[in-house]
């Protein structure tokens, strides 16, 4: 029996054959701490006993929910954090870098074939490159810093084979949210996704971080796409790697294979309070909102801006909408600016913030208010999410965010 | 409804040393997918400690929990208990409460590996969503099931190796009882 590239990375990793299923202490290539998660982590570390972590540079580093630091208690809880990187050797890269997730892919920190978690649930992300990423909590974290390693129940895998060719303005996000609405917010708890197919193999990087990020959630421990020539031109001037072969053996056991065709997939829009209730635009067309986020470790690359950019041409926002712009990295923000597209931006009467997690987690700025309806390129519509509980939060892509931001409310991207 | 207080729990808040055998009190009952943004909303996760964190549990969800809850209460959850974040504060935020069990039809999988390490106990009970608001319960661990309302409901066992860690204390004291980790070890679940 073949093994699929979960158990293939976990018997590299351990140098014996792993299947699904087994309880493996495995050693991990990185571990990833922020400024909401990481103050716990190091607390529970040295309440382990910890006194340094098992490799600095393996640690990585970063602050991209409150900065900068929106109360007392954030800027004390980053001023914990930058001292304990001092102390430890770990090159952090504070509040001036971007999302913790998208900084960890655009620094080579997470490389096909690894086993990388991060103090974070999106961590699922960087199986866009290979790797078997997973979010873990702030006290296995701190088992992690100590010991490099740490128990993982070692997944089943669901096989989503992606086929078809994408509409005009159609694209990740829309696939991702019509897998959620497939699979279920809980369809997936315990496995890993994979993402295959021809649709997948042409897709970009942008693109497939949008599907991995989204995986956990179904419940997925994580989400993968087979590292092929796409991901390892990614590698390039990020990791210095020889590309090797990674991928599912033709006989290997999954959980389950569902098979996805993209061409005649709609503009998706996810609507209040669960991720998995995804619907072509046209159910909701014509919904009042109050603020359009365009932005977060979802979507808030280059990419994605530039894509909003095209839909917008040459229009301005509607003044009924605040319209919040935050490129997920310095890198993201730079090449945006290069290409005009804040400019733009900035004279449609978008707010173009500095990378960071923005109204994502709802900890920060830009929160809605009671019986606000906020439409948001981000992963989650959680009741409560981005500000008060009485408000709503519609999930899209970046085509439809621009779309409705230019109209004042909900619309399909084909038609504006 | 008078709270019964478990032999395990002296105090809302008090640390949990070992997992509970039998621990009963009110059953504060949630739906299905109950998402860690409704157990501790985001703009409080500056906050570290299970006493901070307790005062703000389930607002904007279940106000009056915060207020109204005792120790040796139990969290009634109905599929997917836990979704969403990673954050730990979420578990913390029922131990300052006073809560160390949670039951649930079904737990999603970061939620239920945080309770375990920081001492709150998951428990898969399939007729969760049977249990009503409010009823007394008791949870018989080792005899396999809870008892609600005056009705026996199954529950299924917590896997051993997350056993071994709930035995401990959670995975601080578990970790502490490590001098280090051999490599890469396998043990079935």
């Amino acid at each position: 029996m073949g093994a699929t590239i979960v158990e293939k990375i976990f018997s590299r990793k351990c140098g014996s054959d792993i299947r699904a299923g087994e309880v493996v202490m495995a050693p991990i290539d990185g571990a990833m701490i922020h400024d909401i998660t990481g103050p716990l982590a190091i607390r529970k570390f040295s309440e382990m006993g910890g006194k340094h972590v098992f490799d600095p540079k393996r640690v990585i580093m970063l602050f991209d929910h409150q900065i900068p630091a929106d109360s007392l208690e954030a800027a004390q809880n980053h001023v914990f954090m930058r001292k304990f990187a001092k102390e430890q050797g770990i090159y952090n890269y504070d509040i001036n870098e971007g999302v913790c997730h998208q900084v960890v892919l655009e620094k080579g920190r997470a490389a096909p074939g690894e086993i990388v978690v991060g103090a974070d649930s999106h961590t699922c992300m960087y199986g866009a490159a290979g790797a078997f990423a997973t979010g873990i909590g702030s006290t296995d974290m701190g088992f992690a810093l100590k010991f490099g390693a740490l128990y993982f129940k070692v997944p089943q895998t669901i096989r989503a084979e992606v086929s078809g060719k994408f509409s005009r303005r159609v694209g990740a996000k829309d696939l991702i949210l019509a897998i959620a609405a497939d699979i279920g917010a809980d369809g997936a708890t315990y496995q890993a996704i994979e993402f295959t197919g021809k649709t997948m193999e042409k897709m970009d990087m942008p693109g497939r971080m949008t599907c991995c990020n989204m995986a956990i959630e179904m419940g997925a421990k994580a989400g993968i796409v087979p590292p092929d020539k796409i991901t390892w031109e990614y590698m390039k001037g990020r990791r210095k790697m020889k590309p090797f072969a990674l991928a599912s053996d033709a006989d290997a056991k999954y959980a389950e294979k569902r098979t996805y065709n993209v061409s005649d997939l709609e503009p998706q829009v996810a609507i209040p309070h669960n991720v998995d209730t995804g619907v072509p635009v046209g159910k909701v067309e014509g919904t009042h909102i109050d603020q359009v986020f365009i932005g977060s470790c979802t979507n808030g690359r280059y990419e994605d801006l530039a894509e909003a950019a095209e839909v917008l041409g040459k229009k301005k926002f509607s003044p009924k909408v605040r319209v919040l712009v935050i490129p997920a990295s310095r890198d993201e923000y730079l090449k945006a600016l290069e290409h005009g597209l804040v400019e733009k931006f900035v004279k449609a009467g978008a707010l173009v913030e500095a990378p960071c997690c923005g109204p994502c987690m709802g900890g920060s700025f830009g929160l809605i208010a009671p019986g606000e309806v906020s439409l948001s390129t981000s992963n989650r519509n959680f009741k409560g999410r981005q500000g008060s509980t009485e408000g709503k939060v519609y999930l899209c892509s970046p085509a439809t965010a621009a779309a409705s931001a230019i109209k004042g409310e909900i619309a399909d991207p084909r038609e504006v | 409804m008078a709270a019964k207080k478990a032999a395990a729990v002296k105090g809302k808040g008090a640390k949990q040393a070992k997992t509970p055998v039998a621990t009963g009190g009110r059953a504060w009952k949630f739906g299905d997918n109950i998402d860690t943004d409704a157990i501790i909303p985001g703009r409080f996760l500056v906050l570290n400690t299970p006493e901070e964190l307790s005062r703000h549990a389930f607002e904007g969800t279940r106000d009056e929990f915060a207020k109204k809850v005792k120790a040796g209460d139990v969290v009634v959850g109905g599929k997917n208990f836990g979704c969403g974040s990673s954050r730990e504060h979420a578990p913390l935020a029922l131990i300052g409460s006073g809560i160390h069990v949670v039951l649930a039809q079904s737990f999603a999988r970061i939620f239920f590996r945080n309770s375990i390490n920081t001492g709150v106990l998951p428990v898969v009970c399939p007729k969760a969503n049977t249990i009503a608001d409010g009823a007394n319960v008791t949870l018989h661990l080792k005899e396999g099931y809870v008892e609600a309302g005056g009705k026996k409901l199954a529950i299924e066992p917590v896997p051993p190796f997350m056993q071994k860690i709930a035995d401990a204390g959670g995975l601080v004291e578990y970790a502490k009882g490590l001098k280090e980790v051999p490599g890469c070890t396998k043990s079935q679940q």
